[in-house]
Order: C-alpha cells, then structure tokens, then sequence
C-alpha cells in the first residue's frame, strides 16, 4: 500500500505532485468489483478504507500542508451542505477561470467571519474540479485548530513568496485584497468595496504573468449583519473586530448560525496581464492604476450581480 | 595544483556522531592528504586514518594546531543543540567556540575554505513566516534565545569572516532535522517519548534529512568550491500528526501552555527532553525549506526524501502494536 509513496521526485523546487484525488490513482488492488455490492455497503467500505488511510498516515502533503484527501473527504463536505441548502449559491461566469494554469481569483470579502472564502473553495473544488489556494491573514494561522485545518484546505499565509511559489506552480490562487477592512466592515457599508490593499496581489501577478479574474461575491454581507462593534472586547482578545449582530451575542450559540442569505458568485473575464511585462511590478503608478482598475471592475460586477439577486434572503 | 582542493581537512566536533561520519567519509578520498579531527573528548568510535587532536576549539589551543599542520580546510561540525548540558554550556561551545576558530582561521594564510554546519532553526518558527523559506528570507521573529540564537550569531560570525578574508570560499549549510539509525537530538529523544505530546490545535509542517545525504552533502562541499548559504532538507513534507501514525507511535494533544509544565516534569522524573521555548514553537508552526539552490548547485537530490528519512529512523525502533492492530482491522474490506 505503500508503493506510491516511493515515486521520484520529479519537481525541482522540491514539491511533490499531488493527485486531486490520491484514492483514485491508489494502486493497492481494488476490492472485488464494487458495482457488485449495495451502495450502503460501499459507502461503509470507502469511508473504512478513509478511516484506514488517516490512521495509518498514508496520504500525501504538499509543501504548504494542503492535504487533497482530508479535504475533499470531511473538509470541503461538511460545507457543501451550507453550499447548497443554506446559501443556494449560483455560480456566474464559470467558464472564465481558466481550467489549468496560475490564475489569481481577486474577490469582495464581507461577512465578519470568512464563510466567503469557505464557499469559493467549495465552488471552484465542486464546479471547475480546481482546489482553490486562498492567501489568508496571519491571524488565521495563529488560531489554535483554524490554524492548521486552514494549511490542510490548501490555504496559506497572504506575503509575496508564498503566492508567487502558489502561482508557479499553476495552482489556482484566490485573494481578498480588503483584508479586514472589508470582511469586518458594519452592515451599512455592504457592498462598498473598501481600500483594495496595497496592491501586492497586482504585483504578484504580474512577476508570475498570470491573469487576474475579477470575483464578485453577493450573500456573504446578510450573513452575520455587524451592527455594531466592542473595540474594548477585541483588543482584549486580540481580534481585528468583535462584532455585534441581531442574533449574536443575544441568543449565544444560536447567534452564531448565519442567517440564510441568497448567494451569488461570479465571476468576470479574467484581466491578461502580460502586455505589462514582469517589470511592470516594478512600477508603482502602473501597479496603483492596475489596483484601482481591479478594485472598479469588482465593483461594477458586485452592483450588477446585486441587481440580478433580488431579495436577500429569497 | 588547483589553490583551492582540500589537502588538509579540519573537522570539529568530531567525537560527535555526525564530525565522526564526515571524518570517516572525507579521509576515504584519496585526493585530500590529512583529516584532522578535534573534539573537547575523546572519540568513542575508531576514526581510521583521521588524527585526532583533543583540543578545546574556545581556546588558542584550535589556533596552534591550524597553523602548524597548514589546515587548509575547515568543516565547522561542532555546534550543539544543547538539552544534554547547561544551556549555559552550550552557548559557550557554539558562540565562542566558533568565534575563536574562525578568529584562528582569519590568521591562517594556508586556509582556503571553510564549511560551516548551520541549521534551519535560523529562520525561527512563527505564524507570520512564508510556507516556505528560501536562503534569502529572514526570519519574522528573529529567534531570541536557545539554539536558534547560537545560529544565527554564528552565521553573523561567518559572515564577518567571509568580509574580512574574500580569498577564501565560504559554505553556510542550513540544515533540516537530521533523522537517521543512530542520530541522537531532541527531536529524537522527543519523537522516542512513550506517548508522544503535541501541541493541541497545531499541526506542524516539518522537513527531515537523512544523516547520508548530510554527510554527502558535507563531502561535496569540502572537495568542490560551492560558495554560499544552502538549505539543505530532504524531498517533500510530512505533518507531525502524519508523521507519528507513519511510525505507530500514539500521541495526546495538549494545551501548548500545558506542554512545557509536562515536558519539565518529563525531564526531571523520566529523563525524557525538556521542551525548550523552540521546539515548542517549531511542534506549533513547523518549518519547510526550499531547497532548489542545492539541487542546482550540486545538480544533485538527496537520496532519502523526509518521508524516508523518517520511515528509515523508525524502523529500527519497531512500530507501536496497538494502531497497527487497529488498523488492519478496519481495513479488511
């Protein structure tokens, strides 16, 4: 069971290549024919053999611990069922994330805790069969649990070296450039794009001369509507924010469950880069007009996007 | 003759396991005419044709023996993670010891190069680091104390030599965990715990190097001219909890708060490793190093990946029964 394991390392930088789905290329003889069995007991033998491969450690990390296995089997599951069911998110514009090769997905970030991010990840695993690699913030990977359970979903630190290494290996890199501006901001500020950074994840893109794909989130904003903010109570803990919202904390746990908003996600005609030329990063104008140029066209689509959603919650 | 080939070869720290195999491995090339092995003790295993000089390297005495045999050549092995001793110790070995050998190596006009065993502690542990570090990142939380300190102040030693002697040819290795039969560390003494404790909520990402690719690696920067720092660490990445199921050792999560009170009383009742600030931070946020410059430079990749580094260091210790059992069970399909 072992045997690929012991397959040469074939990329220079030193990363191993990782099969999306390792269980299918399995070489370990398959059982005998599971279309001869009923689906429960399939069902049983595959989570078994799950259970088998996580006891045993018998699956394979990257570089940045993304861990396709556990993802794709309890991770990215025990979101589909809000993917599906609680926000009903429609995807728009599918056909314009390219299907291989480096891309950066720059989207609206809103919500006051980062489902967004969760259902983008669940949208481009699900729909287009791509992980998606999201850059996060360092606060992300100082949370005791969220911190490694965020590397084995694929994701990792948002700095320069860790997208351009991201990039280069043609994986599928999404970024919100708002930061906390945007996911933290109160609810009358819904779908105001804040101040998009400063512009790092334009630079990035033009050293790894990938396309940037314009993303526009509309649903995440209803979530947790965030009324108000305890400055005092954050700084205590060390949190960019600690929101208040109709729900939370009035009815404790039960205010933590999202309100069902109606979701959208499109996304736009990906923005070539390469008529810019790497050296183009090194030029803060052509990088501020990129940046702002990006930050318009998110926007524009959020407004659109918005119109053609309705009602919130319907 | 080529100024720069190794003729005499100094090796510190040599009555330690991994001075003892570079020794072994560099006196078989015929090309390099004497090794010279020094150490504080005695070596415990026979070094063949290596002489050994039992001379302290923080004193004046590594000095006189530089100059007198015409050393051309010198690998830096001595530096200790410590644990075993006093820290106190430790520091002095590493910090001084290097200080005063490199101060000998500046006064030496026979010396042509000089191969310093670094460690990738130098870029820290720490929630704000990139995934991945190359030879040009620093680290965000500049490592305050322990081991970690030790190498970076060697380096800046290094460095200063390096500015001060341009002639010669300077090699800074930063190493991964070595892993391997015989290797004796903390990680090892961690990682041979009875129930091994990790830091709840954290799952790090770690490298291992396997002492044969080390001390290859350490042969061809002594017989070649390779300037520069390089990481060094086998293929691949393993995360601890990973890692621990590969070997059958069962593990228990605890609080990272809790963790050194547990490791302390482990170390003064079971003899077992203290957890020192380091490695508590190394089991939280794990470090991976990229090491495409040494594939490059040596157009060469280690034979043993992390992975196999592991499975080769574990499997002369015999895997625990109980996951094993379990999981044969549940894997009869």
């Amino acid at each position: 069971m072992d045997a690929h394991h012991q397959e040469p390392f074939d990329e220079v930088d030193g990363a191993r290549v990782i099969p999306i789905r390792p269980d299918a290329a399995d070489p370990s003889p398959p059982p005998p024919s599971p279309r001869d069995r009923n689906p429960v007991e399939h069902a049983l033998a595959s989570g078994l053999s799950f259970l088998r491969r996580r006891l045993t450690g018998d699956y394979e990390v990257d570089e940045f611990g993304f861990d396709p296995d556990l993802n794709a089997s309890v991770l990215l599951p025990a979101f589909r069922a809000l993917y599906e069911h609680w926000f009903r998110v429609e995807l728009l514009g599918l056909e314009n994330v390219p299907a291989k090769g480096g891309a950066l997905i720059v989207a609206n970030h809103s919500g006051t805790v980062p489902l967004d991010g969760i259902m983008l990840s669940v949208a481009t695993h699900d729909h287009l069969d791509r992980p998606l690699r999201l850059l996060g913030a360092d606060l992300v990977y100082q949370v005791p649990v969220l911190a490694h359970l965020a590397r084995k979903a694929g994701h990792t630190l948002a700095c320069p070296s860790d997208a351009a290494r991201l990039l280069a290996k043609d994986e599928l890199v999404g970024v919100f450039p708002e930061g906390f501006k945007g996911i933290g901001k109160p609810y009358g500020d819904r779908y105001k794009l804040q101040r998009f950074g400063r512009g790092g994840f334009v630079e990035t893109a033009l050293r790894a001369d990938v396309p940037i794909i314009p993303c526009a989130i509309v649903g995440a904003e209803e979530i947790y509507p965030k009324i108000a903010d305890l400055k005092p109570l954050a700084r205590l803990l060390g949190l960019p924010y600690f929101p208040i919202t109709p729900t939370f904390p009035l009815l404790g746990a039960a205010g933590l469950v999202p309100l069902p908003s109606k979701w959208l996600i499109r996304f736009g005609e990906p923005m070539p880069l390469a008529d810019y030329g790497p050296e183009a990063a090194d030029d803060p104008m052509t990088v501020f007009n990129l940046t702002d140029h990006v930050r318009e066209v998110v926007q524009q689509m959020l407004y659109e996007t918005l119109l053609r959603r309705g009602h919130p919650f319907l | 003759m080529p100024s720069t080939a190794a003729r005499v070869v100094l090796v510190t720290g040599v009555s330690r396991f991994l001075g003892a195999r570079v020794a072994n491995t560099l006196q078989a090339d015929p090309g390099i005419e004497r090794v010279i092995g020094v150490d504080t003790v005695p070596p415990t295993t026979s070094l063949g044709r290596t002489e050994f000089v039992r001379v302290d390297i923080r004193t004046p005495g590594i000095a006189r023996v530089i100059s007198s045999a015409g050393v051309d050549t010198v690998v830096h092995l001595s530096l200790v993670t410590g644990q075993a001793g006093p820290r106190a110790k430790a520091k002095e070995l590493n910090v001084i010891g290097t200080m005063q050998l490199l101060a000998a190596c500046q006064r030496s006009p026979d010396m042509r190069k000089l191969v310093v065993r670094s460690s990738a502690a130098v870029y820290g542990s720490s929630p704000r680091d990139p995934a991945v570090f190359t030879e040009e990142d620093e680290a965000v939380e500049a490592p305050a104390h322990g081991f970690a300190k030790d190498t970076a102040e060697v380096e800046g030693y290094v460095r200063g030599l390096t500015r001060r002697r341009s002639d010669l040819t300077v090699s800074v290795l930063r190493f991964a965990n070595f892993l391997g039969p015989g290797v004796d560390s903390p990680l090892t003494r961690y990682l041979a715990m009875p129930v091994v404790p990790t830091v709840l909520g954290f799952d790090p990402r770690l490298q291992f190097l396997h002492t044969d690719d080390g001390v290859e690696v350490l042969r061809r920067m002594t017989v070649e001219d390779h300037p520069g720092r390089f990481n060094v660490a086998g293929d691949g990445v393993l995360l601890l909890s990973q890692a621990l199921r590969r070997a059958g050792r069962p593990y228990v999560p605890v609080p990272a708060q809790s963790i050194a009170a547990f490791g302390e009383l482990g170390r003064r009742f079971g003899g077992m490793p203290a957890f020192s600030p380091e490695l508590l931070r190394w089991l939280m946020h794990g470090r991976v190093l990229d090491t495409s410059r040494l594939a490059a430079e040596l157009s060469w990749r280690p034979k043993y990946g992390s992975e196999e580094a592991f499975a080769d260091h574990v499997s002369g210790r015999g895997r625990g029964v109980l996951l094993d059992r379990l999981a044969s069970v549940i894997g009869r399909d």
